[in-house]
């Protein structure tokens, strides 16, 4: 009596007791969705075996690179100036010459049928023009622009191509004539950080990965949901004193352990396999891994509430989730998109997810460089549980 | 009316054809009639595509926007600032850092604050004015090798462009202007064909069409039929008058017209709001769409027929055919680069010769003579799916094995 | 007077202009077992799931085992067993491993559910079934696991839906014996049913008829008072209603 620290110590007590029962209901509800998920093979599946041979396959798939682009020459004066020019591109590992013409028409027939995706077309007088060297010899490129994305990687290649050729044309010719002094020369020295390779899988791995997990994870936990209310099972909880929270974090519990350890067995993949680097600390990605996996989870769980049968509740996280994958910088980078998707994808947890993982495994980055993304995942986190759980009534009406 | 006594009414002589037909079309009145009936999921299935569209055409795209930019200077001098100038208003770069020393570029990276970063030596106009080499440094986050790439062009584009304008306005003695030594001779004039802007749309929304028509259309079929064997009325069905072909075909009937639907908003919406061209016959696409939403629908059966449970048909038509179709379709990632095993795999995707079928005929404007390839490959898969299906949907039962 | 099991005043339910229940008033005593009889539709289902705090009343309301059931709700359920209509244990999960997972939701330790479990499994004669997966039990096996599940907590008061539909007839016998053992021991017995021949079984039925209660008493008493041969006879005299019907 008046002893307030009796009274604290006495409620401390009896909180601990009672989310000591609490985790034990979780415990018991989450064995039962291990036992379940183990004994169901199609699902066992899903679960373990896609997910790693998707990201085997596909991990080989996700490239812009194009290599051997094929070009179809025309050549309207031969010499031997535009033959040498011909033999650089054949010879820059980039190009495969695939057809030779005098006359535009034959080339134009094979882009439309896509026997070649380039022509390139040496003008009448780009012999003299080089001699001459009053200004730029000029050559001509068609690109077959269907493909917005490899045209402009083929047009960056033939660049290079010609850069070269102008290049060692140029020095032929200077000769002994000695450089004028006084002559401005920027000596342009560029590195290329983190993939100095150009490696496309140090890019796209660590996304696919968390594509592939955020796609078992949401789709599987929104599903088991709507199932359980479907076959009925889920009366029979609604009825004991199970709290929302307790039955959430049941449900959730296992799927989340095993995103993780997917996640894990991946990364392991990504770095033995694709040789994709492991410089940051990967401390750091698991635990923004586990702040993810909770959001991913919650996000399927939100949905499954919403959704009157199991049918339903697929389609539309289905929705969501080609959604958030597209607008994640997973395939095609945020910084590309306008200004007003740029804020959506602020929003969009498998953004920051996505860019921790490639800031901490490329770049190095350390806690203080992705504080803020870390933060948002925690925020979203908390939110979409809080609303999910919220939704799930016990009651109806 | 149930199919029997539709059946009975339409008795004709003997079996097959005339004595199943009034049994089919009740059937199938009846089969719309549970599409139409679910607002909920007509809705989704209707709108998905559409709003899956109209967003991705805006934000699915690969232009580099602006380069987050920072500029090392120790020393500030009339050329470094005149470059640092240069870059800004090249339109393409925002200055976001002006350091004295890197020692802060790491963190600027690795947090994603600046993509880019040129760093210049103390005495840099001096060195210009002397004629010696100027070295300037340009550092660039290749992390995407792609806009990497990209990105190190531009820089240096604005760094050479620089250089020019300061020959041309020092013209060394005696040498003719323009000649350069050790200068690039060679310019190249680009056109880019059917798609001169490079528009990320034209690339991408032939493909949103074909992602998503496959995966609803095979899905909604897989789902239709496995829903109808969880339930039990699929025993009723085969005991009916009604051949196995035709409970397939009344089941997926109405699913096609919904995937034509889709076809048709989807299309017009590319049209109306991104300006994707249809530059070939609209007729002969909206018939290659309904080829392959057949497809899309076959494959749907053929995995209703490997299960008795919606879950497990649902789910196996969504994961085994997302990450395939949006990855090994050329959809996203050109087929020219994929390694061979794959570009060999992707060959099953019927995606891939839709998608060729599509942009030929959108962008290129090609007829069906170059098409001809792709629409024998699709019309070929749709058959053997089929008929790998029909043969299996005969025996199967829930419980029966 | 030791205070009602079940206590329910002027209970409503509405479903926008359809009233489901209306306006029921009963007690049940501690220990009773309780027939809630009525026709598919009558209002049985949807007056239990106010009870079990499924569902919420829109008037009216109920104590069980004496908390509130719309604002302690959760008191409500530490206390009562329910058996739904359509069978709600796991299919895919051994007989072992429901009763472990109900025992834990329950709040008993694992000690107390292994002993229950192998007191449970003796009484049913399923000492060989407990690593048998439930869903391959025959229906009969099945209803009774369940409501020996509904037992497990020892609660006041169990609900049961219709807990003996599609079973033979030597199956229901056996279950209504572990009912008497149930009620036996002072657990109030709640039991919802259209067989009529296992209203004769309850201490007292009631009949609801278009959501209201149209007979509550013994089945002797009402057969008497209405002049009847059997509850089935009752039964169809109330729940058609004609000339003469109360």
């Amino acid at each position: 009596m008046g002893a307030a620290p009796g009274a604290r110590g006495e409620w401390l007590a009896r909180t601990r007791a009672r989310l000591g029962a609490s985790l034990r209901v979780v415990l018991a509800l989450a064995r039962k969705e291990v036992v379940q998920i183990v004994r169901d093979r199609a699902t066992l599946v899903q679960l373990v075996v896609i997910p790693v041979v998707q990201l085997l396959v596909l991990a080989n798939a996700a490239s812009f690179e194009v290599r051997g682009a094929r070009v179809f020459v025309v050549d309207e004066a031969p010499s031997p100036a535009s033959r040498a020019l011909v033999a650089r591109f054949a010879g820059s590992g980039y190009f495969r010459v695939v057809g030779w013409a005098p006359s535009a028409a034959p080339a134009d027939e094979a882009l439309l049928d896509r026997r070649a995706s380039v022509i390139l077309r040496v003008p009448r007088g780009f012999d003299e023009a080089l001699a001459v060297g009053d200004g730029p010899a000029r050559v001509q490129l068609v690109v077959d622009a269907e493909d917005g994305a490899a045209a402009a990687v083929v047009q960056a290649y033939a660049a290079q191509v010609l850069a070269a050729y102008g290049a060692g044309a140029a020095a032929s010719k200077a000769g002994g004539a000695a450089a004028p002094a006084a002559t401005p020369r920027i000596e342009v020295r560029a590195r290329g950080w983190y993939n100095p390779a150009l490696d496309y899988h140090v890019y796209m791995v660590p996304g696919i990965l968390v594509s592939l997990v955020t796609i078992v994870g949401t789709l599987v936990a929104a599903q088991s949901i709507a199932r359980e209310r479907e076959i009925g099972t889920i009366e029979q909880l609604n009825v004991t004193p199970v709290g929302k929270y307790e039955f959430i974090a049941g449900k959730l519990l296992p799927f989340w352990l095993l995103a993780m350890a997917e996640l894990a067995v991946g990364l392991a993949i990504a770095h033995l396999v694709f040789d994709v680097p492991v410089r940051g600390s990967l401390a750091l990605v698991f635990g923004a891994a586990a702040l993810y996996l909770v959001a991913a989870l919650g996000v399927g769980l939100l949905v499954s509430t919403t959704a009157e049968t199991q049918q339903q509740a697929q389609f539309v996280s289905f929705f969501v989730l080609v959604v958030y994958l597209l607008m994640s910088g997973l395939f095609t980078p945020v910084d590309s998109m306008p200004r007003w998707a740029q804020w959506l994808a602020e929003l969009n947890p498998v953004k920051h997810f996505v860019g921790v993982m490639r800031a901490v495994l490329v770049k190095g980055a350390g806690a203080a460089e992705v504080a803020r993304p870390v933060a948002v995942l925690a925020a979203y986190a908390a939110v979409v549980c809080t609303l999910a759980v919220r939704r799930y009534r016990k009651t109806t009406a | 009316m149930t199919p029997r006594a539709s059946a009975d009414r339409a008795a004709g002589p003997g079996p097959g054809s005339g004595h199943g037909s009034g049994a089919l079309s009740a059937f199938l009145r009846k089969e719309a009639r549970h599409l139409l009936r679910d607002r909920r999921t007509l809705a989704i299935l209707l709108l998905m595509p559409l709003v899956q569209v109209l967003l991705f055409g805006f934000v699915v795209r690969t232009e580099v926007g602006r380069i987050r930019l920072a500029v090392v200077e120790p020393a500030p001098d009339v050329a470094t600032r005149a470059l640092r100038h240069r870059l800004a208003a090249a339109g393409r770069f925002d200055v976001v850092a002006v350091l004295r020393t890197d020692r802060a570029l790491p963190r600027l990276f690795a947090s994603g604050r600046a993509q880019q970063a040129v760093v210049f030596p103390a005495g840099f106009a001096d060195r210009l004015a002397g004629g010696e080499p100027a070295p300037v440094l340009i550092v660039t986050d290749a992390t995407d090798p792609n806009t990497g790439s990209v990105m190190r062009a531009h820089a240096t584009t604005v760094v050479r462009r620089y250089e020019q304008e300061l020959r041309a306005r020092r013209p060394a003695t005696g040498d003719p202007p323009g000649r350069s030594p050790g200068g690039a001779a060679v310019l190249a004039e680009t056109r880019m064909r059917f798609n001169p802007t490079l528009a990320s749309a034209h690339l991408f929304v032939p493909g949103l069409v074909a992602f998503v028509l496959t995966i609803v259309s095979a899905l909604m079929a897989s789902v239709s039929l496995t829903r109808e064997k969880e339930t039990g009325t699929m025993e009723v069905l085969l005991v009916s008058p009604l051949r196995p072909w035709q409970i397939v075909v009344g089941k997926v009937l109405p699913y096609l017209a919904l995937g034509f639907a889709n076809v048709l908003t989807v299309l017009l919406a590319a049209r109306v709001v991104f300006g994707v061209p249809v530059r070939g016959s609209v007729a002969l696409l909206l018939a290659e769409c309904l080829l392959f939403i057949a497809t899309s629908l076959a494959l749907g059966v053929l995995i209703a027929t490997r299960t008795s449970s919606q879950r497990v048909a649902l789910t196996a038509s969504l994961m085994g055919l997302m990450m395939p179709t949006l990855m090994l379709s050329g959809f996203i990632f050109p087929l020219e680069s994929l390694p061979a095993p794959l570009r060999a795999l992707s060959a099953v995707v019927p995606a891939r010769w839709f998608l060729l079928v599509v942009r030929g005929i959108m962008l290129k404007g090609v007829g069906i003579g170059h098409l001809w390839d792709e629409t024998l490959v699709l019309a070929g898969m749709t058959a053997l799916l089929l008929g790998v299906s029909a043969r299996r949907l005969d025996v199967r039962l829930p419980g029966g094995r | 007077m030791t205070p009602p099991a079940v206590e329910a005043r002027a209970l409503t339910r509405r479903f926008g202009a359809f009233t489901a229940v209306d306006a029921i008033t009963f007690d049940v005593a501690p220990g009773e077992v309780f027939g809630f009889l009525g026709a598919n539709g009558a209002g049985k289902t949807t007056a239990m799931r106010m009870l079990t705090g499924l569902l919420a009343p829109t008037s009216g309301g109920a104590r069980v085992a004496g908390f509130d059931v719309a604002r302690a709700a959760d008191q409500v359920k530490r206390s009562i067993g329910y058996m739904s209509q359509r069978f709600s244990l796991y299919e895919d999960l051994t007989v072992r491993e429901n009763v472990g997972l109900y025992g834990r939701v329950y709040g008993l330790r694992g000690r107390e559910i292994a002993d229950r479990l192998a007191r449970l499994l003796d009484r049913l004669g399923f000492a060989h079934l407990a690593g048998e997966r439930v869903g391959r039990l025959p229906l009969g096996w099945k209803q009774k696991l369940a409501l020996s599940v509904a037992l497990l907590h020892e609660p006041r008061v169990v609900f049961l839906d219709e807990p003996t539909g599609g079973v033979d007839p030597v199956t229901r016998r056996q279950f209504w014996e572990l009912i008497y053992e149930a009620a036996a021991g002072g657990t109030t017995v709640f039991v919802t049913t259209h067989y009529m021949d296992e209203a004769e079984y309850c201490d007292r039925v009631s009949i609801m008829v278009d959501g209201r209660i149209a007979a509550l008493g013994t089945p002797a008493e009402l057969t008497a008072r209405f002049d009847v041969a059997s509850m089935d006879e009752l039964f169809v005299r109330l729940a058609r209603p004609g000339p003469g019907a109360a």
